[in-house]
């Protein structure tokens, strides 16, 4: 892990088409070209943590598929660790680790560790380093006392971290994670980043996730790359997402009684009024204090709370930009 | 009257189910139709050997292969009904939501049950049928009576074969795990309702216990029925009663289940 | 390639084995479920010969070859690949893809994918039966005839074995018709449980030069049996079965592989 070459992963101009069958009636079908990746060129460097995002069906998946091997591209190139995934499926196995978020590859009826020792033998890793590298992963997430537990009896957080350890154990040069947070509880949420943020820094592992909450983005990634309909929109830091996208965030408050829409200082204001509850808009940049403060201050206030844009709507509004600035 | 239209949603809710696996049922009418053919042969060279085995003559054992193709996925005479889906439930923890439902759980997985029976019957049930009726002698009743009373044992025989399949289902409860009951199922299944061998043909003390087993409701009463071979209301009876004592078990043992639920970990 | 491939199977199918064993009791109820399973047809066969002496010409003890022979073959190829019905399901559920981003070759996965040893059950019925019809059969005894036994189930269980492959390979364009693949592999060892005579001249015809199953028990069993062969074979295709075998195995290879490239490139 020393040699720093540079464009870890690239793809030039990578495309993928498929042709969709659809029936049009009794026997009859028409096929559909349909180019779920079109043309994307991107470089990630040996030791970055790149968030991949976009709303369902932007072609993230299909993308993460042509990078592990699973997939041929239609057309491009594409190298990971100088290896060609497509044609050389198994070698570059065992330089990638992959979690697939709702899928684990962990043995559902047998203890964790029995999966592991599956990993071992699968990958071929010697003894001395399996053993240090499980201990390490497996005090780092904190799966110490779970070894011996059937996989069925683990929670979602803690097959989660489990699927991470099992993808982990043969020391990737890189890690692909889809959705690893989704439907997790909020302690498992930070240990999972706490966890991955310490791994690209001190084991210089890149990483590449895909995710549909915005926090796993801010918390762990400084740069992002939004895909939808096949292409890449935005490849830059994430603060620029945000100025793209100009996202507000949400603050619901919950007042005493039916009042007329908050008097909030611009550029916060009223976007929905139901009965005693009230939805603000502000920007995603700004913090909530002082508005708060100043709607406590004036109005009988029973409850608040902050909403976070989605990655979607962020993504939603950023669109809406580019076509009003094709349009002008 | 509103529940009534509750199970009738349940029941299509079954048909419309199965009726999107559009490939599996072209799979299964083709396979159904192969082992027809095997079948069918290996009766004709038993018959020719002993011409009226069990009472029946060539073309109605051809009739009873073909009738036992067609009810086959019908009747999930090997298994492969609701009770999977049941059995799935129960293992996974899921069948806590189905208790706090407010309809009959017995009642609700039969309509889903008979909704799959339906479309098994027409979508991969009948295609068979017709081929063997068009390829090989049959011994088809040509007035309506017969028919009539045929769709009526058909009615019967779903029942009888949920209830049996229910049963086992909830054994799941206290197994955890539905493997060895589906294959107790298949087997029981396979031999008892006569996909083997009409149970008419079975020899001896062995044919007679066969005969009045319930599996006998399944597909030998249908088949005698339709062609004629044994009284109606007799056949009605028969299925009726085991359809009352195996869903008055089932409900036996479905209280006894909800008493001890188990919600696996998950 | 082949090496990693065994050693891939044989760890993935370890893991089964231990995932069965957390379930004791179904354990126990599907290796004795399995077993009664498949002793049923031999079952109704009994049952047949109850009541009568010879079916299609041929008497018990002779069916009972062909049957112990069919079972016993399609017995090994159960246990070695008999799971493969579950690819289509995989595939469906994407969990086909995290076998991809393996290092080992696919087909070792998929192949021990749900390996079950209750299926040794199947085997050892098939066994029983092909023992007793070994000693009972009216045959005068020749080295060639003792030789070609074994030489027929190891061939029989790779022409079944072929089956499945291509039967997975299938599955890749129609995830929804495993049930398919079931007409030609326990369709096939029924029909070959009962004599050639049985049968219609297209249907031999069909599994003679198609799907050459006859080559797992009937043309090898006429030589033994000293039947006359079926469809007027020449005698020299009773020992023809390990080449049609290695032919079928070759065919089902190409068309797995052909199966998988085009799975990597329409993702479906």
């Amino acid at each position: 892990m020393s040699g720093v070459d540079s464009g870890f992963i690239e793809l030039d101009g990578v495309e993928k088409v498929f042709d969709v069958r659809r029936k049009t009636g009794f026997m009859k079908r028409a096929v559909r070209q349909v180019r779920a990746v079109d043309a994307i060129s991107f470089r990630v460097e040996r030791g970055e943590m790149v968030g991949y995002i976009g709303p369902n069906g932007a072609g993230k998946s299909t993308t993460i598929k042509m990078l592990t091997g699973i997939l041929t591209p239609s057309a491009g190139r594409l190298r990971v660790a100088g290896i060609d995934p497509s044609r050389e499926r198994k070698r570059l196995a065992h330089r990638i680790g992959v979690v697939f978020g709702q899928r684990t590859t962990l043995w559902w009826d047998l203890p964790l560790l029995d999966s592991y020792r599956l990993m071992h033998r699968m990958y071929r890793i010697p003894d001395a380093r399996y053993r240090e590298n499980l201990d390490r992963l497996v005090e780092l997430l904190d799966l110490g006392a779970l070894l011996d537990v059937p996989v069925r009896q683990l929670s979602l957080g803690q097959r989660m971290r489990g699927d991470i350890v099992a993808a982990l154990l043969h020391d990737p040069e890189v890690l692909y994670l889809d959705e690893p947070t989704i439907g997790l509880d909020v302690v498992s949420k930070s240990k999972v980043r706490e966890f991955l943020r310490e791994l690209n820094a001190e084991r210089g592992t890149t990483v590449l996730l895909t995710t549909h909450d915005l926090q796993d983005i801010e918390q762990l990634c400084k740069r992002v790359m939004v895909i939808d309909h096949g292409c890449l929109m935005y490849d830059g830091p994430l603060a620029g997402l945000h100025e793209a996208g100009e996202s507000e965030r949400t603050l619901v408050v919950d007042l005493e009684r039916e009042l007329p829409p908050i008097d909030a200082p611009a550029p916060a204001r009223v976007v929905r009024v139901d009965g005693p509850r009230q939805w603000l808009a502000f920007p995603a940049g700004e913090s909530a204090a002082p508005l708060v403060a100043r709607i406590a201050a004036e109005y009988p206030l029973v409850d608040l709370s902050v909403r976070e844009p989605d990655i979607e709507a962020v993504i939603a509004t950023m669109y809406g930009e580019q076509a009003e600035r094709a349009i002008s | 009257m509103g529940s009534a239209r509750l199970y009738a949603a349940v029941a299509a809710g079954g048909f419309r189910r199965y009726a999107t696996y559009r490939a599996a049922t072209v799979a299964g009418v083709f396979t159904n139709t192969v082992f027809g053919v095997i079948l069918v042969f290996t009766y004709m060279a038993l018959w020719d050997q002993k011409p009226q085995l069990g009472g029946y003559d060539q073309a109605q054992a051809v009739t009873y292969v073909w009738l036992g193709q067609c009810l086959y996925a019908t009747l999930a005479i090997q298994g492969g009904g609701a009770e999977k889906d049941l059995m799935e439930r129960i293992r996974t923890g899921e069948i806590a939501v189905d208790l706090y439902r407010p309809a009959d759980l017995q009642l609700w997985w039969l309509a889903g049950d008979v909704g799959r029976a339906l479309f098994q019957m027409l979508g991969r049930g009948v295609v068979p049928f017709l081929f063997g009726a068009l390829f090989f002698p049959m011994a088809l009743p040509t007035s309506v009576t017969p028919w009539a009373a045929f769709t009526v044992t058909l009615l019967l025989a779903t029942v009888v074969s949920f209830a049996i399949r229910y049963l086992a289902a909830l054994s799941v409860f206290w197994l955890l795990d539905g493997m060895g009951v589906n294959q107790v199922l298949m087997v029981t299944g396979i031999f008892f309702s006569g996909m083997v061998l009409p149970l008419n043909a079975f020899p001896g003390v062995l044919g007679e216990v066969v005969r009045v087993l319930p599996w006998a409701a399944q597909l030998q009463m249908p088949a005698d029925v339709l062609m004629g071979e044994t009284d109606p209301l007799r056949a009605f009876a028969f299925q009726a009663g085991w359809a009352v004592a195996l869903l008055a078990a089932g409900r036996l043992l479905q209280s006894a289940a909800t008493r001890r639920v188990v919600v696996q970990g998950g | 390639m082949l090496r990693e491939g065994l050693r891939a199977y044989r760890l993935i199918a370890g893991m089964w084995v231990r995932s069965s064993m957390a379930y004791r009791t179904s354990f126990v109820v599907t290796v004795f479920g399995n077993l009664t399973v498949t002793g049923l047809d031999f079952v109704g066969i009994l049952l047949m010969f109850s009541q009568v002496d010879s079916l299609g010409g041929w008497s018990l003890p002779e069916v009972a070859f062909l049957y112990g022979l069919s079972v016993t073959s399609f017995g090994i190829a159960d246990l070695v690949l008999g799971s493969m019905d579950v690819l289509g399901a995989r595939m469906r559920d994407g969990s086909f893809d995290t076998l991809l981003v393996r290092p080992w070759p696919v087909l070792a996965q998929v192949g021990a994918d749900r390996f079950a040893l209750r299926r040794l059950g199947r085997i050892t019925q098939g066994a029983v039966v092909l023992g007793w019809a070994l000693v009972s059969v009216d045959v005068g005894w020749s080295v060639s005839k003792v030789l070609l036994v074994p030489v027929t189930v190891v061939s029989g269980a790779a022409i079944f074995s072929a089956v499945f492959v291509a039967g997975a390979a299938f599955q890749i364009y129609a995830q929804d018709a495993a049930e398919v693949q079931n007409a030609f592999t326990y369709g096939g060892t029924t029909l070959l449980q009962y004599p050639p005579t049985v049968f219609g001249k297209d249907l031999v015809r069909g599994v003679t030069f198609m799907v050459p199953l006859a080559f797992v028990n009937w043309v090898p069993a006429a030589y033994v049996l000293g039947r006359p062969y079926p469809l007027g074979l020449p005698p020299w295709t009773a020992f023809a079965s390990p080449l049609v075998a290695v032919a079928c195995c070759a065919l089902a290879g190409a068309a797995w592989r052909t199966g998988l490239r085009s799975y990597r490139s329409t993702g479906s």
